[in-house]
Order: C-alpha cells, then structure tokens, then sequence
C-alpha cells in the first residue's frame, strides 16, 4: 500500500531523495529551502546517512564533490545567492563528470532579492551558470509529487550520464503542502560506478585514480571537449521531457514552467471550458529545452503568451523555437498582484491575458 | 616502484613503494619533489598506501597527484578540506584522507576551508608545502612571503603597512580543539627531512586512531621565483624562513576532551 503525506516540496525534496537511496546530503542553511537541510539532518541519520551543516554553500558543492568521487549517491541544496555561491563547483563538477543532485529552491533577485518566490535563476541553470560553457539537465517540478518523483529521476540521469543534475524549484513549490504518495521509481539498470569510484587502491585494481577537474592540464582536451560534447547531444535527443495539451488545435498556447506553471493550467483549462482554442505547453526539463513541440505547433499556432515570474528568460527559449513564425508575448513579474515581494502572478490574470491577446 | 628487471643487478636504493615512478614536473632545485617523497616514505611506513585518497589543490603542489601512488581527487582552490571532508564521511570514515595544500591555497583562498573542517572535529591530515610565494603563477605575494620579502606584486619587498604580516598556520591551527596534531618541518638537512617524515607519521596516526586532525607544515624552497640557484634557496629557507617560522611540535595531544 502507498504510504501518503501532506508534506511540502522541500521535504518532498528530501523524500525523494531518500527513495533514491541518496544516503550524503551537505547543506547551508537559506530561506526558503531551510527545510530541505532540516529534513536531512532529522532523517539522514535513521537510515545510516550522513548529513553536514556546512559552512558555506561554497563548502557544500565542494563536499558533494568528494561524495560524489567515490561513487556514492549524494546532494546538496540551497537557494539562488547561496545557488550562485556554489556555481564554480557545479562547473567542477560537470567537467570532472561525476554523478549528484543539486537542487535550487528559488528565492526573488538579483542579489539578495528577497527571501519569496521568483523563477530568476532560469537563464544561470539553462546555460550552465559557472565557467566553461558546460550544461546540466535541468528538471522543473511543478507541484509537491512531481518533485519527488523528478528528484528520484534526477539520480538515474546523473548516474546515467555521469553528470550533476539541477532540480529547479522555487519558493511556492518548496513551502505549499499538497498531498504526496510515497512510492519508489524504477527506471531499469545503470552504469556501474566500479570502474572509475574513487574507493582506494586497496579496493580496485588500477595503480592510483583520479578525479580530474581541469580536463586541459592532462590528456587530450580536444578529445575531451569532443566526447563531452557529444554527451550533451545524447541528452538533447534522448532526456526532453514536457508536459502539453492542445497543441495540435490552439491559436494560442501557454508556455511555462514550475509554479508559474499551475497558474498558468488553470487558465488553459478555464479558456477551454470557455470555448477558446487555447493549448498548453509546460517544459519539465529546461535544459534541453523541448524546442521541437514548440516550433512544430509554431506552423499553425501564431500566438504565444510566456508565463515566467522573472523579466522574460525562458521567452529567449521560446522565441528561438518559433523562429519568427509565430509572436511571443511575457506575462512576467510586471503582472504580479502586489507591488512588494509577496506578489504573484494569479491565474485570473493569466486567464486575462490570455483573452486580450488571443 | 621500486623495481629492477636485470637478473645479474640487485636493488640497493630505489624510490618508495607509493612512488608512481613518474617524473615530477617541478623546476630544478625546487623542493616539492623532495616533499613528494617524504609524503611517499611517511605512506609506506604506515603501510597505508592501499587505504589513502589524496586531495590535491591548486598550485605546484598538486602536480604530486601523479606522484604519489594513492587515489586522488583534484579540489578546487582551497577546497581540499571540503572534499576530503566529502570523500571521508561518504565512505563511512574507512578511507584514511589527506590534502595537499600550498600557501594561496590554504592560507589565502582556503584559510576558512581548513578551520572549518578542523570546527567540524574531522579525521583528516593536511600537507601544507609553505614555500612563502605563489610558485605557479610567476612569483606573488602569498600570506606566508616574509616581511621585506620581494615578489612580484611586492616589488619593492613586503612593507607591513601595505601587505600585512606573515601568517603561522601550523601556530594558529593548533589553538583549535579540534586539532590532534600541528607540526612544523623543513628539508633543508637530513636531519630536518627525518624530523618532517616523524611530523607526518604522527599527523597520519592521529587520523587513523580516531583521535583529530592531524597538519603538517613544510618550508619549502622555490628557486624558480625567487630567482636564486638552488643551493641558494635551500640556504635561503634555512636563514631567513625557519627564522620566521620555527621547526617542531606544536600541539600534539592523546586524546580531545
């Protein structure tokens, strides 16, 4: 039988974790993810785990990265500053090819911001963030059981490709209590980690490993920058993922993700109901971005309204997969319902939207 | 290493056990190999070669990652204690863990790297090769460089009212609770170098019994920067830098209460 809980999304982060057997987590105490490293601390030790409180999130990434050598499933989170804090890490990360989870929990910027909801880190995860001009699969949950269950995916694409993997939450998601079923994903058989962890020379056979994280200074850099490369289009064919709805028979389609992304199926399904031919596209994975839907429906859908609490990030996305074939219109953070940092975008302003623009 | 593959030769002297047997990359006269060595002698007396990740850092310390015959992780700048921190507590405390830190990387970017590991009451032994500048980059200041010292970014020598003072890490690393042990060598003499290896056997003994950290701190020559011969350097190190930072114990304790 299921095991069900009213929990929130930053513990629905820890859940899912844990049915992923992730057994290391590292973490700095930020609003509003504060609960991610509280559920960690409480529950880690339960199961044999390991939880740090570090001292910085600079910290954090650098102790996930000596996990993450050795093989074992480990995390960390924080929330945009202390995100930013961590992003020469995740390049290191990256470029070292080792397997973990990052989440970000979103708070408002630039800098401190504030400590509410946004959705501003869109371009810093989609394009990498740190140096080098790497890229991480971007997973985007838009409700409390979808984060569980994205984080658990987030392993198997880490282990899959031997490469971190960013959950992108925000404030809204990770404070709001919604139901969420308890039940472990099975995504099939992954590579062993036998061959390249870091488990000491008395483990394995090789005369001495090691985890390099300036794949220029020895070894081919060409030949590495070739075969990551190719790494990058394998996930770009293979890891799209998105939600859509009447996108073959829409003048208009909403495109937008995680809780801008609730909001904005309300007002799809209200349109409908109403009898307007509006269509509903809502990226899961950000980074690849599902461009082909998007510039498939553009050949008979002329209008596109964006809905993203920031000043217009996924809309570059959304208009380079148009390609001028159809106008792309924001209703971003100038649509909030107040002026100071509790603002949010509503449905019915969506809905609005949607029927001025259609 | 060592090996010798001629039936009518018998092996006198070779490297250590946990020599990998590559080059080192270091500039003549510069004594990082000879601390690769002393680190490679320490691991073999232990016996711990086959239990040891290495954390190297950034800077010509970490070229010793293809010099030393143990698993190895490459941290970014000042991270070691981070990242041993990782590779330790993720494998349940088996591994016996220990970084590799130059002066920029330990002292300057990563000062709060080790003193938070160290806070946290970790398990872990920490090289700190001292050669009082930034080898790598061409010859700059580091918080070690000695006062009048002359360096790159210091051309007309370290003036205290501009650039501060020389820092002692092995002093100040002791006066934290949670350090087991803190020592100071050199390998300006055989006697310095025998006194460096027993320094590094206790830091690593104090990992593997469970009891704290254990820091070693070598003085170490850069000829290349302070553009001096060898021979030139290594009396430079014994004159002036063992001046200012002398040799020997500083904490060494059986248990933490």
């Amino acid at each position: 039988m299921l095991e069900k809980r009213l929990i929130n999304g930053n513990e629905a982060l820890g859940y899912g974790a844990l049915y992923a057997d992730c057994r290391c987590y590292f973490g700095y105490p930020i609003t509003p993810q504060n609960e991610v490293v509280e559920f960690f601390a409480r529950e880690l030790p339960k199961v044999g785990g390991v939880f740090v409180q570090t001292e910085s999130e600079v910290s954090s990434i650098n102790m996930l990265y000596g996990a993450a050598a050795t093989g074992v499933r480990a995390m960390t989170s924080s929330s945009s500053t202390g995100f930013s804090l961590m992003q020469e890490g995740i390049s290191t990360l990256a470029a070292s090819e080792l397997p973990c989870v990052i989440a970000d929990v979103q708070r408002g910027g630039p800098g401190g911001g504030n400590t509410q909801t946004s959705q501003m880190d869109y371009m810093q995860v989609t394009r990498g963030g740190g140096n080098g001009g790497y890229h991480n699969i971007v997973l985007s949950p838009a409700s409390v059981q979808e984060t569980f269950e994205l984080v658990q995916l987030a392993f198997c694409l880490a282990d899959k490709y031997r490469h971190p993997v960013i959950i992108l939450t925000d404030a809204i998601i990770g404070q709001m209590q919604e139901g969420l079923e308890l039940h472990r994903l099975d995504f099939g058989p992954l590579p062993d980690k036998k061959s390249w962890a870091l488990t000491t020379v008395g483990d394995h056979d090789d005369p001495g490993r090691f985890i390099q994280n300036a794949p220029g200074i020895l070894g081919s850099y060409r030949d590495y920058m070739i075969r990551i490369t190719k790494k990058y289009q394998e996930m770009t064919e293979k890891e799209v993922r998105y939600q859509a709805g009447h996108t073959e028979d829409a003048d208009l389609i909403v495109v937008s993700f995680g809780s801008s992304a609730r909001s904005s199926l309300w007002a799809y399904h209200q349109a409908r109901k109403e009898g307007l031919r509006v269509g509903f596209i809502r990226p899961i994975t950000l980074w690849p971005f599902p461009t082909q839907i998007i510039r498939a429906a553009a050949q008979h859908t002329k209008k596109f309204v964006v809905v993203e609490d920031n000043l217009g990030q996924m809309l570059r996305d959304v208009q380079a997969a148009v390609q001028d074939k159809a106008e792309v219109h924001l209703v971003g953070i100038a649509h909030r319902h107040l002026v100071t940092s509790s603002g949010m975008i509503f449905p019915k302003t969506v809905l609005q939207e949607v029927k001025r623009l259609i | 290493m060592p090996q010798i593959d001629h039936p009518e030769r018998e092996l006198l002297c070779g490297g250590p056990e946990s020599y990998t047997g590559l080059p080192t990359m270091y500039c003549p006269g510069c004594h990082y190999g000879t601390v690769a060595r002393v680190i490679c002698e320490a691991i073999d007396e232990l016996g711990i070669k086959k239990q040891a990740i290495g954390v190297a850092g950034v800077g010509c310390h970490g070229f010793m990652i293809g010099t030393i015959a143990t698993d190895f992780v490459f941290a970014l700048h000042g991270r070691g204690p981070g990242v041993a921190t990782g590779i330790k507590r993720s494998q349940g405390g088996k591994p016996i863990v220990f970084t590799i830190q130059g002066d920029g990387d330990l002292a300057a970017i990563g000062m709060g790297d080790i003193i938070n590991a160290i806070g946290r009451g970790e398990k872990l032994t920490t090289i700190f090769c001292n050669n009082a500048g930034y080898g790598t980059t061409g010859g700059q200041m580091a918080p070690t460089t000695l006062l009048e010292q002359v360096t790159t970014t210091t051309p007309t020598g370290r003036d205290p009212q501009v650039a501060g003072y020389p820092i002692h890490v092995a002093e100040m690393l002791a006066m934290l609770r949670g350090t087991a042990y803190s020592a100071r060598g050199a390998l300006t003499s055989r006697k310095n170098y025998n006194q460096t290896k027993k320094f590094l056997n206790l830091a690593f003994q104090k990992q593997m019994d469970g009891i704290g950290y254990g820091f070693v701190e070598i003085l170490s020559a850069c000829p290349s920067t302070l553009h001096m011969p060898p021979n030139k350097a290594l009396k430079w190190v014994e004159e002036y830098m063992i001046a200012e930072y002398p040799l020997g114990e500083f904490k060494n304790v059986k248990e933490i209460l």
